[in-house]
């Protein structure tokens, strides 16, 4: 069992697309979870279908839509890192480092998720979970979380192997729909598919239907 | 943001004539573009909060429109403009969007540095 889950990702709704289902098994056998969510998605494309925000609304709209999807799926503790979308890669990595160090000796986590680096297909991702994974890997091993990894390149599966963790989510289905929801400017473009019951339908060649079933991970090993 | 009006954009260009402007510019296809095949590149880019002084800006085509602005020692151009809004800041926001409504482009003019 559990005792605090510290999720570190660097846009809002990474956590509801990524593991919004896993979270919401812990939050509900009343497990703690804290996000530490890197940027406010200022750069994203998707701007509501049809579209109500523009590049200089977006970050305060996504700033809202995170916290009711936080609500959705039981997430009671937000850190916001204040990073800019698209630039985490380019930043120090040291002091990055530091500050992620920083919140896991204040928040004590039993385990963490973050993106695989080199395997999330994002910049943001790769990068944000690069420093994560260097920061549990400066505790020494009596302190140091279990490290569930969360990866979705084409190739991830080629080049790490099958995942050993798969959680079927679907009593908590609910939830990480509602969660889905509440990142309206995000998720308008594909819920037309879920109206179109395209979610439930596995021979839909843009099925969704795996993202309300089950969530998969990585065990990261530190060498 | 409303469909472009060329002669409202026009006159807000106007405005910012040969005075200290910061500008956002950017072009993208979406972080995920190879990822979901939608392209077999992911292509973008951006400035934000470059400083600029053009003394002729134009908004030109029927739409989706253009934009050029002749600066001292060159310009700046964007395409696909589809959209606008002036806001409460005087800021002059432009952007093209695709079918989905996603933002493929923007162009956008300030007298004072946009937010980090
Ligand atoms: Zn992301």
């Amino acid at each position: 069992m559990e005792q605090h889950v510290l999720v570190v990702f660097p846009h809002p709704d990474d956590e509801t697309f990524g593991c919004g289902g896993t979270i919401a098994q812990f939050t509900k056998s009343g497990v703690p979870v804290t996000y530490v969510c890197g940027t406010m998605g200022q750069m994203g494309r998707n701007m509501g279908r049809p579209f109500f925000a523009n590049r200089e609304s977006l970050p305060s709209i996504r700033e809202a839509e995170l916290e009711k999807a936080c609500q959705a799926i039981g997430i009671q503790h937000l850190i916001k890192l204040g990073l800019r979308d698209k630039t985490i890669e380019f930043e120090d990595p040291e002091q990055l480092t530091d500050r992620i160090e920083q919140i896991l000796k204040e928040v004590r986590p039993s385990l963490v998720i973050t993106h695989y680096p080199g395997h999330a297909v994002h910049p943001d991702h790769n990068a944000l979970g690069d420093v994560t994974i260097r920061a549990v890997s400066r505790l020494s091993l009596q302190e140091r979380p279990i490290v569930y990894a969360h990866a979705f390149a084409r190739d991830c599966q080629d080049m790490l192997g099958a995942p050993d963790i798969i959680n079927d989510i679907s009593a908590v289905s609910e939830m990480k729909l509602a969660a889905i929801r509440a990142h309206r400017s995000q998720s308008q473009v594909i819920l037309p598919r879920l109206g179109n019951g395209q979610f439930k339908n596995p021979s839909s060649k843009n099925s969704y239907s795996h993202m309300l079933e089950r969530e998969s991970f990585w065990t990261y090993r530190f060498s | 943001m409303d469909p472009i009006n060329k002669s409202i954009v026009q006159s807000a260009l106007n405005g910012f004539l040969n005075r200290d402007v910061y500008l956002h510019l950017e072009t993208t296809n979406g972080a995920y573009a190879v990822h979901r095949k939608e392209s077999n590149m992911t292509v973008g880019a951006y400035i934000r909060n470059g400083r600029i002084c053009f003394g002729r800006g134009i908004i030109t085509g029927d739409g989706p429109y253009r934009v050029g602005l002749k600066i001292e020692l060159g310009w700046v151009y964007a395409e696909g403009l589809t959209d606008f809004e002036t806001d409460q800041e005087g800021r002059l926001l432009l952007a093209g969007h695709d079918q989905d409504g996603r933002l493929a482009v923007a162009l956008e003019l300030s007298l004072s540095p946009f937010e980090l």
